[in-house]
């Protein structure tokens, strides 16, 4: 089963304050730590696995710029085969749209059984898979936390309000994009990143994939953050402050009268 | 003059919650506009649906087919493509469903997307203003939307005001024209949630862990605070997609929703999703080592300090009480 997954760098939530830059228009980007999004290590993977089940090869591509080869090495540390890079000045600026046409892109010049994102990213839409799919006519399913592939298809299931499950068959090739929890992402250290650190990746522009100039880029993008800002959320919570004795002394009175203690 | 339909989701016979939400959201979007709801499913229940909604909404849409009965997005979709029309706004709900259904809509309508708003500064020219979040809520940005040729636009349950039951709507049979309806993904069964040990909705205070624990063994240190306040020990996903406990521990919209007394949010960032499983107005301790944390926004009291650090101490003065 040829596996192609789509990964995002993006900024770790875990390990950044967020603040606004001095104009209050942007993120400071200054310092960021970035990494792969938290979804995509599941769905890395969830490819290896069914591949060493299978057979075939794991793909793994991103729509980026130079520092973005950095988590195509950590995925192929992973076990991934095969590292793209898609990066042009043409693609910046592009919407959620312009990036699954990038992507689709990519996806034509090979051939796919079964073609994987996260379900979500740092921005939360979880929109690239759903238009991919449609833009490639495949049939998508979102928020997978089981895979099994059968002959000529596959059997998923999503994961649904409750935490239920919803079991579904569907043709191959289609687009899948996987829930956290799904499997446990194998570890990668230091020495499995040099292993691949000497790897060619090759490196995509606009006129290698023939995309569509109409659709990419800041020009064409038609959903444009305008900026960022800290919304005004009425009081929020009153924090206590103090020494750690002082701030338990209250807290235990504060507990004591809404019935925690 | 803009045209608004809202897609209702709905279960044995009853509509979401957010039903009561999208009438709000829609005179936020474009107060000029037209507003319908549409509802697809089949039998019995789409009537008992399509028949209520027309309390709230001066048009209803049904759309009847026992391909809907289950709602499957990509039939879902060939039903919605054959009924609204292209240019017109579509409003979901930003839940699984929405999630499966939104960005291929938007793409078939040739139209523009815009995921998990939470509220809209309303349409100037073309373009419609919308606030979101981004990074688990640890900032908010304005995005636009051209809306020339329509837009699919996902809300987040209970981020706009309920209406108030206050229309006599009428229902238009549109079943005729959904078309096609066969797809290359097959509904097959729903595998419900496994129940735990231990119920966690049952308690009245809950304390619980987030991916500020670090370690799986750190969980003892939550587990003895529990105990010393008769408590019981719940999570957020993380915990448990790393195995740390069991699935029937989660709070959120893909765990269990509670509705507690006191609820210690500890190393726990206030994601929506999270959240969302946090009902009935409890009290809300968060303790969270980033002064920043979105949890600090919907808390009562906050707390910034390490959990590892703070609750050996909280136990012990606890237990001496
Ligand atoms: C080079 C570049 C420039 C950009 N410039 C701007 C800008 O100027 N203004 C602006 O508002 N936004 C900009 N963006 C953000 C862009 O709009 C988003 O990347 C896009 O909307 C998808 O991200 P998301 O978080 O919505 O993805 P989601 O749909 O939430 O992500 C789901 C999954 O889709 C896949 N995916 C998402 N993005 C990528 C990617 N880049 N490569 C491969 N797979 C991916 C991953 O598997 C991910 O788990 C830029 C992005 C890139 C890469
Ligand atoms: C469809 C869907 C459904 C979802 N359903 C759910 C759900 O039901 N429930 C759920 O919880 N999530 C759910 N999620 C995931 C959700 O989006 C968040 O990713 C998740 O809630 C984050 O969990 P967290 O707050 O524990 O982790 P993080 O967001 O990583 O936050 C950890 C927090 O701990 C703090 N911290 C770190 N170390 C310490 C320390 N030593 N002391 C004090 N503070 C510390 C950090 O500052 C941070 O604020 C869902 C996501 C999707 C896409």
């Amino acid at each position: 089963m040829e596996i192609l997954v789509c990964v995002k760098r993006v900024p770790d939530t875990a390990e950044n304050e967020f603040e606004l830059n001095s104009a209050g228009n942007d993120l400071d980007r200054d310092d960021l730590v970035f990494s792969v999004n938290e979804w995509d290590n599941y769905a890395v993977e969830e490819a290896i696995q069914i591949v060493d089940n299978v057979g075939g090869s794991v793909t793994v591509v991103t729509v980026g710029d130079d520092e973005s080869e950095e988590v195509l090495r950590r995925e192929m540390a992973m076990g991934a085969n095969n590292g793209v890079l898609l990066s042009d000045d043409a693609f910046e600026g592009s919407d959620g749209k312009g990036i699954a046409s990038i992507l689709k892109a990519e996806v034509e010049k090979g051939s796919y059984d079964l073609i994987l994102t996260g379900a979500q990213a740092d921005e939360g839409a979880g929109q690239v898979a759903g238009m991919l799919a449609a833009m490639l006519d495949l049939p998508y399913a979102s928020l997978v936390n089981k895979v099994e592939v059968g002959e000529g298809k596959v059997t998923v299931g999503r994961e649904i309000e409750g935490g239920n499950q919803e079991m579904n068959e569907i043709d191959l090739p289609c687009v899948l994009s996987i829930q956290t929890g799904i499997n446990e992402p194998r570890y990668v250290g230091i020495r499995g990143i040099r292993k691949v650190a000497k790897v060619e990746i090759p490196v995509r522009s606009a006129s290698d994939l023939g995309v569509d100039a109409a659709v990419i880029g800041d020009a064409n993008a038609k959903v444009k953050r305008v900026d960022y800002f800290v919304p005004d959320l009425g009081e929020g919570a009153e924090m206590l402050e103090g020494s750690t004795d002082e701030i338990i002394e209250t807290l235990i009175e504060k507990l004591k009268s809404k019935g925690g203690l | 003059m803009t045209q608004i339909f809202a897609y209702i989701p709905h279960q044995g016979g009853v509509a979401a919650d957010i039903a009561f939400e999208f009438p709000e959201a829609a005179k936020k979007l474009d107060g000029a506009a037209t507003l319908t709801a549409v509802v697809t499913g089949s039998g019995a229940d789409l009537d008992k649906v399509a028949n209520g909604l027309t309390s709230l909404y001066a048009e209803v849409i049904k759309i009847d087919n026992e391909a809907l009965a289950y709602p499957n997005a990509e039939v879902v979709r060939k039903a919605l493509l054959n009924v609204l029309d292209a240019n017109a706004i579509v409003l979901a709900a930003h839940d699984t469903f929405g999630m499966d259904l939104c960005p291929g809509l938007s793409i078939k309508m040739d139209s523009t997307y815009v995921a998990d708003v939470v509220d809209f500064e309303g349409v100037d020219g073309s373009l419609l203003k919308t606030v979101r979040q981004e990074l688990g809520g640890a900032v908010s940005t304005h995005v636009t939307c051209d809306i020339t040729a329509g837009a699919v636009v996902t809300i987040r349950p209970g981020a706009f005001a309920p209406v108030e039951a206050g229309q006599s709507g009428a229902v238009a049979d549109k079943s005729a024209d959904a078309g096609d309806l066969t797809g290359k993904r097959r509904f097959l069964e729903i595998v419900e949630a496994e129940v735990g040990d231990v119920d966690i909705t049952k308690s009245d205070v809950l304390v619980s862990v987030g991916r500020g624990i670090e370690e799986e063994d750190n969980i003892e240190i939550a587990q003895e605070l529990a105990e010393a306040m008769h408590a019981v020990v719940s999570c957020s996903r993380p915990i448990v997609d790393a195995k740390w406990l069991e699935k029937s521990r989660q709070v959120g919209t893909s765990g269990l929703t509670v509705k507690p007394k006191v609820y210690m949010a500890m190393g726990i960032s206030g994601s929506f999703q999270h959240m969302g499983g946090v009902k009935g107005n409890p009290f809300i301790v968060a303790v969270n080592k980033n002064p920043k944390a979105p949890i600090f926004q919907v808390a009562d009291v906050g707390i910034v300090e390490d959990i590892l650090e703070f609750m050996p101490e909280l136990t012990e003065k606890v237990k001496s009480l």
